[in-house]
């Protein structure tokens, strides 16, 4: 494509600006500003271009869009109110979201939680994870400029969990479900028959999917050698999951952390070569087949008993002045909540260890002497969620 | 061969759009108006009042005005006035219980909180209305709806609400009986609990908070109101 046709195809975008920068020892530069209304962006992400012809030598990204002012908030409403706006941090992983933030709040009161709900959590988190990474191929594809198909075929299938989340906990996006001690919802029988039908269906699904995208040529063109990430860059910059696995550093807090009951399963974590962009598609793809098997095995050993702590607090929680940190693998990297209490109903400072937002550091280096319109799929790889990055 | 990955791929579109007229796992869409999917038992959306008789809707609301959903809600979309006769004395009924459903964010927490099942949520979704100032703030007469339609929305969850209620009631006749028995002081007595729980700032008193989660073994709202009250 030439940088003409290219950079005409810009300026025609609505919300994208192109203005000359001169700079006599380059030639000329183009600012573009990609964002914060770009369909590529996801959401109101801005990233700041400045291009050399079509090459990118200099990328800033500017966010804080969508802020909230999250963790303000978390400091001024109860531990319990809080628990409802983690859903809202990244919005197609509330599940997970709930979790960190029972798992920081059960560390900080020293709350136990009961086998069942412990098992739960683990299902609904991978159901979270099959849901999320579903979704990023889905985007991902539609960011390389297939436009429709593989998207609405992951959704269609994203659709199937997320009837199981409204089934469950009453609301597709925002399940609130889990408690400091336990879980909201006990499933019925038919509830974990569907759960099992569907994980047993959705190997089915992967196969299908890989067959209309894993060796595709075009796609492989689009993404080889597009975005690398070097392993010890990204290590040093504090990425954490698929990304940092795509490079192959050897880094899963179910694996590290042991937290919840996953030292109980059987699986593997999956790690890439190259670090690249096909390699983050396809570590999304590998996760998903090793979280089919951990809920093989979680909905085979659910255990009965009651699913939350009889003796579990959650309204007027007054936890003992002191600090925790609780994290775990979030499908997007490592998700984390930090509390420090002074013995009263509010945390006395809240604050969120966002994953989206710190794999977004990594973005200029990797979209460094890639075209503008590789910047578009690596953006797409990296996995944001605006809810979560601006909090 | 190169090109394979893409023929394979046009094969699955293939499958797609054929199977999208005979199967129904890849004929997904419900168009809506026209055809409408059925809800589980367990979606909400906003919050509802129960009243018990359906002739006196607003005379037999189960809620006591006690407050507590409106300091629990997260985003403090309710606001309510106890009802008072001429002489200040409280009525343990609300007044006015207005809920903005356009803040509302659905969380439940209210209903897990309520110790009198008085607050439950709504399959009711479409709410849009003409009118953006007042068509979105709920008042007590809006918001009031019977049991019976409370059972017609979450059977499970109703019958083991009914069912926790009937015994809390047997037990306070039974309490109530054997008070009597002794000493004529009994009706001041089982009147406690009541007023204590009319005064805003006395968390809700054991007596009426402990029974329903006990017995309500499929109702999502147990957790909450087991606990033991807030030493504010």
């Amino acid at each position: 494509m030439s940088a003409a046709g290219e950079l005409a195809g810009l300026s025609a975008a609505p919300g994208t600006t192109v203005r000359a920068v001169n700079d006599p020892f380059h030639g000329d530069l183009l600012e573009v500003s990609m964002g914060p209304h770009h369909p590529s962006t996801h959401g109101v992400f801005r990233m700041m271009v400045t291009l050399d012809g079509e090459t990118v030598v200099k990328l800033k990204p500017v966010f804080g869009y969508l802020h909230r002012n999250h963790e303000k908030l978390g400091e001024n409403t109860t531990y319990l109110g809080s628990m409802p706006y983690t859903d809202r941090l990244d919005y197609l992983n509330s599940m997970t979201n709930n979790w960190a933030y029972a798992l920081a709040v059960e560390k900080l009161s020293g709350q136990p939680v009961p086998e069942r709900a412990e098992y739960l959590r683990i299902i609904l988190a991978e159901l979270t994870r099959l849901l999320n990474h579903t979704c990023l191929a889905g985007f991902l594809l539609q960011d390389t400029g297939c436009s429709g198909t593989p998207l609405m075929y992951a959704f269609r299938e994203r659709e199937h969990i997320l009837d199981l989340f409204e089934a469950l906990s009453g609301s597709r996006m925002m399940c609130n479900y889990q408690r400091f001690g336990g879980c909201r919802v006990d499933p019925t029988p038919g509830w974990l028959a569907a759960a099992a039908r569907l994980v047993d269906g959705y190997g089915r699904f992967l196969d299908e999917y890989e067959a209309l995208i894993t060796g595709n040529e075009i796609l492989m063109a689009r993404t080889q050698g597009v975005g690398v990430l070097q392993p010890d860059l990204a290590v040093n910059a504090g990425a954490t999951g698929p990304m940092l696995r795509a490079c192959g550093v050897d880094y899963d807090l179910r694996k590290v952390d042991g937290y919840g009951f996953y030292p109980r399963f059987e699986f593997r974590v999956p790690l890439g070569d190259h670090g690249d962009t096909y390699d983050r598609y396809m570590i999304r793809v590998l996760e998903m087949r090793e979280s089919i098997r951990i809920l093989q095995q979680a909905l085979r050993d659910l255990p009965a008993g009651p699913i939350i702590d009889a003796k579990a607090k959650n309204r007027g929680l007054r936890p003992k002045a002191g600090e925790a940190y609780g994290r775990i693998e979030g499908p997007k990297g490592e998700i984390g909540f930090y509390l420090i209490s002074d013995g009263g109903p509010n945390p006395y400072r809240y604050r969120v260890r966002p994953p989206s937002f710190i794999n977004l550091t990594v973005l200029e280096d990797m979209c460094l002497g890639q075209t503008v319109a590789d910047a578009v799929v690596i953006l797409g790889s990296v996995d944001i969620v605006l809810g979560e990055v601006d909090r | 061969m190169l090109g394979s990955g893409l023929l394979q791929g046009l094969a699955v579109t293939a499958k797609n759009l054929a199977g999208s007229f005979h199967d129904p796992a890849r004929y997904v869409t419900t168009e809506y108006p026209e055809q409408r999917t059925k809800l589980p038992e367990n979606y909400r959306n906003f919050p509802f009042l129960v009243h018990d008789d359906p002739a006196d809707p607003n005379g037999t609301l189960r809620c006591v005005a006690c407050q507590i959903c409106e300091k629990e809600c997260p985003p403090q979309c309710i606001y309510i006035v106890m009802e008072r006769d001429e002489k200040g004395k409280a009525l343990r009924r609300p007044k006015v219980f207005d809920l903005d459903i356009s803040v509302c964010i659905s969380c439940q927490i209210c209903v897990e909180v309520c110790p009198f099942d008085a607050i439950k949520m709504d399959q009711e979704y479409e709410i849009a209305t003409r009118n953006r100032f007042g068509g979105l703030l709920l008042h007590r007469e809006d918001l009031s709806k019977s049991n019976a339609y409370y059972h017609q929305i979450h059977p499970t969850e109703a019958a083991g609400v009914d069912a926790a209620l009937a015994e809390q009631k047997a037990k306070q006749a039974a309490a109530k009986a054997a008070k009597a028995a002794p000493a004529p002081k009994a009706a001041a007595t089982t009147a406690t609990p009541a007023t204590a729980a009319t005064a805003q700032d006395s968390a809700i008193s054991p007596a009426p908070a402990a029974p329903p989660p006990a017995s309500a073994p499929d109702t999502p709202a147990n957790p909450a109101p087991a606990n033991p009250p807030p030493d504010a």
